[in-house]
């Protein structure tokens, strides 16, 4: 697979490690009353669509940039390629 | 129809015209005791001893396309018990002692061959990982033999001894391990149901579960409604798909793994060998081909195929351990999708909907638990309670916090 | 022997001669040759033998479809099993040998099974072989798998060298046949980067089996003039021998590049080359395959593809035979006739399915229309042929055609599904293709030459015109489209005898009704149960006439009863090929420590920890074993000072305003408040609440950190650490660096490390232990200026530091320590007493951080904060993993001192039966204690904190033997710590 990276453009998804549903954004409050069920379903209750599935990637060969692809799990077609950073603030993420 | 040698004699003798269809091809009824949801291996194994050790006739099996087409007519065929936690080593010690009755007990010969599995050691920190395994193992009534590297050269003097980057310190064998032939189990446990009663209903796919007030009342499928008392799903790779129909979601991931075979060769490995310091493990087929395969590709996926970098991931651990299988060519390739969960381990359990039963989660493991799987989830569908070996094979388990992670990789499913 | 089958034409080298036997039997042929097309000339029509049946089997085909001329190619070492005969380049001095014979392959007596068949129908091992038990491993399976399996592997390690290879184009074409090399002009003219990839050693294809014109030459001839154009060009590669052989993601494209085995010696270059070739764009021109006709003895030696005896006669100037009848259901089978015609071989019949005249017009030729062939004669060799009416030809060859197959496979490979297309009876590539594929020419079931080239060419400007360049105007190829009418023919009903389908596996016309009959219907069924298609061949040539029969049986049309699918490789790829060079010592990349060349002269035995090498022990003149060599380290580093070098454990240098808050958040444990020039041991969790990794960092300034991971997790760390900056908490001022391979850093640990460390450190640094006490940290300087590090932490226990530097002087600093220790009798130690060191300490590592164990099992629980955000602090309460009765981390040694202990005993209580239930733990780390004088273990026991000095037995039974032990603190060494404080 190629996944093109917004800042050094199309490069060989073995560069890459996989993480998963990038819903491992939306880390819980932490002092949430039901906390514990919120990191349950945080930690262990992710996305498994057969279709368009938006999900972490690490550029460990490269630059070290943590991105959103949204690939189709059923083709593996990618049609979109974001810097996960710019995603995580865009989802309120702070300190 | 009984197999039997003398069988085939006859039927050679008056041209093979007398032999029957090996199951049915019913319509389905309105109504069952039990529909189970997937024909695959665990499906037509929970059907079989449903019928076979809890007396109950009245049951569908339920399979979108042919059965036997899931992970049990694409994987590497091996059996095992070698496995670490007290979650799981009763559980498969179970399984493999069922494999060992299973061709008399259904009468299809599946080719259950105990040649041996082996674990290769690289590393003293490994070898200790391997003595805590092997004496777990033994613990729980299984077989398993430490052997160090001057037995091995001995034994599999083609492993490479002499210029490994990891070299060879010793492997734990598990002698009961083995193959089997995959899809004679498929063939043999739906053979066996069907002659109980059971109803195999090929080309039915589930579209919706009938629930109300909580309670599962039976399913829609591509040929009508069918209403049950209980309904049991198994369709690893499909799991998250369907039980997503039920509005549950699950703690399981799709992921794809490739498999390999090589062009039939004359015998030249004798059982199974997995290696310690890469991704690679592989037997021999009764045919002759090398059946090997590695890691996961490690990315969700429902694609049913692979890429290259696994492929040669793969190539490089067998070359490196076995540098004799060269010339040897890779005749197929395939890709299954795993039900991988998130630590590793399956589900036997009930789920949060009254009637409704789910199976699944088996990760790259399915294979070797068949037998277990369809007898343990049989005995829940049946007491509505879990076998003695599967008692910790829960949903809620990562609620609770009892994990069963035997690679100690935590929530991360493509790592187990 | 003598080429008597070798006749006019071709392109041979006829000025040459070839040397090379079969068998053992001396043989020529010419360059230019196939091993088939030389064999033939010879007159040799029995190469093989069947899997199953081991039937007498000839050459079915010209190709890399062949299912029955397999041999063992070359010798010793080399030995190559089930080679095609029909792809192998003819070099001098070529040995091959037939396969899966018992005896001479004239008198194999493993033909005995073909007199059984009648008991070997399809499936018939899954009826039988059941009783009793034991037998089937003893006896059954051991005879099945000897008599099974096709060539031998010689058992020697392959000693080929294999190479990896990586090409970018713009537009790779697949085939070189006429729409390939039609597609490549095109592309290549207009500019694009074009790779075009044949499997053949002559480009050309087709062209160079028929006897076709292109722009008023022969095609070969076109053929060969469109490769040296083609060859001009600097933007195109032209790869013969190279077989595409599987289609990937986005473009990427699977190759084999076959370079040297075509030549007698290869010279010391690669004998492969894998390719990955990164396309944006790709042309399938893969061609056709043509399929036999099922009917009663249709697999004798001298049955034969029609198009293959063209490619014999027109291509290699070979003849098959004297006599070549042929048989056809469609037009294409009677150029073979015309083609033989012309060259003089008889040709004593050709026998069409059809009821409709000649297609062309063949003076003389005895044509038998609306018939077909029944059965024929002659067991290792065709001596004639019986036809439906009871007419006997006799013929020492047979020309079967029954239609071609578009070669879809590639289309396939990412799931699509083939279209039916009832005028060609043949499966096209269907709508789905992989991402950037074109199909053109016979691929896509343009079966006549016009079509292909034309095809060929307007696929290649479609391709490129997306891309943005701009065809050039040119007309394609001219030439003419020949006669291709094909019927639905697929088997001769009439036949009594046995009809192979699948002839290397023997799965007959039979087998196909029989499965049908036991209820396999579904293709796949099909496939698994009789094993059609699972051959060397993937069924190129079988599995669509099994298929039309399957339909036949249930009444369905071909397209309802399905297709298998086509997986990668298209045809077989080496395991040498795919593994390259990463096998070996080169099968991964060493990590090299900065002082490894050190080591090396100062007698240190290696180990692999992970890729890196460490160094073990260092071994003295007189030590009988590694134990006297890691007693002695552990004594003298306890008795006065030892140096390792700890480089492998990771380093991260953490920095900005928020790292301190950053830190705080991905340690358990507190760090916020972290003094500046002060470390702190901190525990890391994952986010599922298991212990992660350990490891201290050190505040080296008000925003600057500096942290050390376990060398097992140090990538891993690194990662989730850019995962939490990133990804978490995006707006923290904090950056990351891995500087693992930065610094070499020593430990200096016993009660000499502050008198070794004086001599070294520059005097303006005060080390004392006033002004640098236990868990300091400084940038300082040695050896007169050199910036370095000082971290007094301690693995140990014992006194001790480490000291960093830049990791070009690593090599030097060791040098520079062992001489400054001299006069403390200072030794080097490896990572076998570090090990011993750190269980006499009672630090966790490792086997007890197996990410299976939460700080509650070591004992750490407290160290866990609620009181902030930090990632596995939550689920790290869940109730099963705080529970009271879990196992916790204590120290054992064996209550008979004089006994050892071993990692992975499992704890039993005494009086119990060792079993899953009463299973109470297990030992996670032995080593014999040189300063206690007997073995000491740490284990993780039920409830084990509570039970000090309670005596359980650690069980064995994989080893045999058990031992009581007593359980102890893990702290064996030092337990208050005064040592490291001192």
């Amino acid at each position: 697979m190629i996944i093109n990276h917004p800042l050094l453009g199309p490069r060989d998804a073995a560069e890459f490690i996989y993480l998963g549903d990038a819903a491992l954004i939306d880390r819980p409050d932490w002092q949430a009353e039901d906390a514990m069920q919120q990191f349950h379903d945080y930690a262990y209750l992710r996305d498994n669509p057969a279709g368009p599935h938006r999900e972490l990637w690490y550029h460990e060969q490269g630059d070290r940039s943590w991105l959103v692809v949204t690939r189709d799990t059923t083709t593996h077609e990618i049609t979109d390629v974001q810097m996960a950073r710019d995603v995580a603030r865009s989802r309120g993420r702070d300190k | 129809m009984r197999y039997s040698a003398f069988r085939i004699f006859r039927e050679g003798l008056t041209g093979n015209k007398g032999w029957k269809p090996v199951w049915r091809e019913p319509d389905p009824k309105p109504e069952y005791d039990i529909v189970i949801v997937g024909g695959g291996g665990h499906g037509l194994a929970t059907a079989y001893y449903l019928a076979k050790e809890f007396g109950m006739r009245n049951i569908a099996v339920l399979e979108k396309g042919w059965i036997g087409s899931g992970n049990i007519g694409r994987n590497t065929t091996i059996i095992r018990s070698n496995y670490l936690l007290p979650g799981n080593e009763p559980f498969y010690e179970f399984s493999l002692r069922l494999w060992e009755g299973l061709e008399q007990d259904f009468n299809y010969n599946a080719m259950v061959s105990q040649r041996s599995i082996l674990n290769l050691i690289h590393t003293d920190a490994q070898r200790d990982a391997f003595v805590r395994r092997g004496n777990a193992m033994i613990l729980a009534g299984a077989d398993a033999e430490l052997a160090d590297a001057d037995q091995l050269r001995a034994e599999l003097p083609f492993l490479d001894f002499d210029n490994a980057r990891f070299p060879i310190k010793g492997g734990l064998y598990q002698r009961r391990g083995g193959t089997v032939r995959h899809d004679a189990v498929a063939w043999g446990y739906a053979r066996g149901a069907d002659s109980r009663g059971v109803d195999i209903i090929q080309n039915c796919e589930v579209t919706g579960f009938d629930i109300e007030n909580g309670r599962c009342t039976g399913v829609q499928t591509s040929r009508g409604a069918i209403r049950a008392r209980k309904v049991a799903v198994c369709v690893a790779g499909s799991s998250s798909r369907v039980m997503e129909k039920a509005g549950m979601r699950l703690p399981i991931e799709s992921h794809v793994l490739q498999a390999f075979v090589t062009e039939g060769l004359k015998p030249v490995i004798p059982g199974v060998i997995t290696f310690g310091a890469g991704h690679f493990y592989v037997s021999q087929s009764d045919k002759g081909g090398l059946v090997f395969g590695g890691d996961l590709d490690g990315y969700n996926s429902y694609a049913q195929r692979g890429n290259l970098p696994v492929v040669e991931d793969v190539a490089e651990g067998g070359m490196a351990i076995m540098p004799m299988i060269g010339r040897a060519r890779l005749l197929r390739s395939w890709g299954g999708i795993m039900d991988m969960s998130m630590d590793g381990s399956p589900f036997i359990d009930k789920t949060g909907i009254d009637g409704l039963y789910f199976n699944g989660g088996w990760c790259y493991g399915g294979f070797k638990a068949t037998p277990a799987s369809g007898f343990c989830y049989a005995h829940l569908l049946a007491r509505d309670e879990p076998h003695p070996t599967a008692t910790q094979m829960r949903l809620d388990r990562f609620i609770s916090g009892n994990l069963i992670d035997e690679k100690g990789m935590g929530n991360q499913p493509n790592l187990h | 022997m003598t080429q008597k089958n070798r006749i006019s034409g071709g392109q041979i080298d006829r000025t040459r001669t070839v040397a090379f036997t079969f068998n053992g039997k001396r043989m020529a042929g010419h360059p230019g040759d196939t091993l088939a097309s030389a064999l033939l000339a010879n007159g040799q029509r029995l190469v093989g033998r069947s899997f199953k049946y081991h039937r007498p089997r000839g050459i079915l085909t010209a190709g890399s479809e062949e299912p029955n001329a397999l041999v063992e190619l070359r010798s010793g070492a080399q030995q190559e099993p089930n080679t095609r005969a029909t792809t192998v380049e003819l070099f001098d001095g070529l040995a091959a040998n037939s396969q899966n014979h018992r005896g001479p392959l004239e008198f194999d007596l493993m033909a005995l099974t073909d007199l059984m068949s009648p008991f070997l129908s399809a499936g018939f091992y899954y009826k039988t072989f059941m009783w009793p038990r034991a037998f089937w491993e003893k006896l059954y399976e051991p005879v099945i798998r000897a008599s099974a399996g096709l060539g031998r592997l010689s058992m020697q390690d392959d000693p080929d060298s294999y190479d990896k290879g990586f090409i970018h184009c713009d537009l790779l074409v697949i085939g070189a046949g006429p729409a390939g090399l039609s597609a490549a002009l095109a592309a290549g003219r207009a500019g694009a980067r074009v790779v075009l990839a044949d499997e053949d050693f002559t480009p050309g294809g087709r062209l160079n089996a028929e006897t076709h014109a292109v722009d008023d030459m022969a095609g070969a001839d076109w053929a060969a003039q469109a490769v040296a154009e083609l060859a001009a060009m600097d933007n195109v590669r032209l790869m013969p021998r190279t077989t595409v052989y599987g289609a990937y993601d986005h473009g990427t494209y699977g190759a084999l590049e076959r370079c040297t085995d075509h030549l007698s010696d290869a010279g010391g270059k690669p004998r492969q080359v894998l390719w990955r070739i990164y396309s944006k764009r790709a042309v399938l021109a893969a061609g056709a395959t043509e399929r036999p006709i099922a009917f009663g003895n249709n697999d004798r030696p001298g049955i034969m593809l029609a198009g293959a005896v063209r490619t014999y006669a027109n291509r290699f100037g070979v003849t098959p035979g004297q006599e070549v009848a042929v048989f056809t259901n469609n037009d294409d089978g009677w150029r073979t006739a015309a083609d033989l015609l012309a060259r003089g071989v008889a040709v004593p019949a050709v026998i069409d399915t059809r009821d409709a005249p000649a297609p062309i017009d063949l003076p003389g030729i005895r044509h038998v229309r609306n018939a077909a062939v029944m059965d024929t004669v002659g067991r290792k060799g065709l001596k004639s042929i019986t036809l439906t009416d009871g007419q006997v030809i006799p013929a020492d060859t047979l020309a079967v055609s029954g239609g071609w197959n578009p070669n879809v496979h590639l289309t396939c490979h990412q799931r699509g599904r083939p279209e039916w297309r009832d005028d060609l009876n043949a499966f096209v590539p269907g709508a789905s293709l992989p991402a950037g594929m074109a199909v053109a020419g016979a691929a896509n079931g343009a079966l006549t030459l016009a079509a292909a080239l034309a095809e060929g060419q307007a696929a290649a400007n479609a391709q490129i015109e997306a891309l943005g360049f701009t065809p050039a105007k040119t007309d394609a190829p001219r030439a003419e489209d020949e006669p291709s009418t094909c019927s639905a023919f697929w088997h001769v009903r009439e036949s009594r005898k046995r009809a192979w389908l699948d002839q290397q596996n023997d799965v007959t016309v039979k087998d196909v009704k029989l499965s049908y009959r036991e209820g396999f219907r579904s293709v796949e069924h099909l496939k698994r149960y009789t094993t059609l298609g699972m051959a060397t061949d993937q069924g190129k040539t079988a599995n669509i006439p099994a298929l039309a029969i399957m339909a036949e049986c249930t009444g369905k049309t071909i397209p309802e009863t399905g297709t298998t699918i086509f997986r990668p490789p298209y045809t077989p790829i080496p395991l040498g090929a795919l593994a390259g060079r990463a096998r070996g010592t080169d099968f991964r990349p060493y990590r090299l420590t900065p002082s490894h060349n050190w080591a090396t002269e100062n007698g240190a035995t290696f180990v692999e920890v992970g890729n890196w090498l460490r160094a073990q022990w260092f071994a003295r003149p007189g030590e009988k074993g590694w134990r006297d060599s890691v007693d002695r380290e552990v004594e003298m580093t306890r008795n006065s000072v030892g140096i390792c070098d700890v480089t492998t454990l990771g380093k991260i240098d953490i920095q900005g305003r928020d790292a301190a808050e950053f830190l705080n958040k991905v340690y358990a444990n507190g760090f916020a408040k972290l003094p500046v020039g002060k470390v702190r041991y901190g525990l890391m969790l994952r986010e599922d609440g298991i212990a992660y990794d350990d490891g201290t960092t050190a505040r080296m300034s008000e925003n600057h950190f500096v942290m050390t991971t376990t060398t097992a997790n140090a990538v891993l760390v690194f990662r989730r650490l850019e995962f939490a900056r990133q990804c978490l908490w995006p707006n923290m001022d904090v950056h990351l660096i891995s500087t693992t391979d930065g610094w070499a850093q020593f430990a200096v640990a016993g009660p000499n490390a502050r008198n070794l460390l004086r001599k070294v450190v520059d005097e303006s640094h005060d080390i004392s232990n006033e002004a640098f006490p236990f868990m300091a940290c400084s940038e300082i300087t040695v050896c007169g200026g050199m910036p370095a590090r000082l971290f007094r932490i301690s693995f140990s226990g014992e006194l001790a530091y480490e000291i960093a530097v830049p990791a070009r002087y690593g090599n030097s600093m060791m040098d520079v320590l062992i001489e400054a220790g001299r006069e403390f009798n200072a030794t080097p130690y490896g990572t076998e007493a570090l090990g011993v060191m750190r269980i006499e300490k009672g630090h966790a590592a490792g086997p007890e951080l197996n990410g299976q164990t939460t700080a509650h099992n070591l004992g750490m629980g407290r160290m866990v904060s609620q009181k902030k955000e930090c990632i596995g602090n939550v689920l790290s309460q869940r109730p099963d993993m705080i529970r009271d009765d879990a196992v916790k981390l204590v120290g054992v040694r064996p209550v008979n001192r004089a006994e050892p202990l071993t990692a992975g005993s499992h704890f039993v209580n005494r009086g119990e039966t060792a079993s899953t239930e009463t299973d109470q733990g297990w030992m996670t780390s032995v080593a014999y204690s040189p300063s206690l004088g007997h073995s000491v273990g740490l284990g993780f026991i039920r409830r084990g904190d509570e039970r000090m000095g309670e005596i359980v037995r650690a069980v064995n039974p994989l080893k045999g033997g058990e031992t009581e032990v007593e359980i102890v603190s893990a702290h064996f060494i030092d337990p208050e710590g005064e040592r490291l404080r001192a």
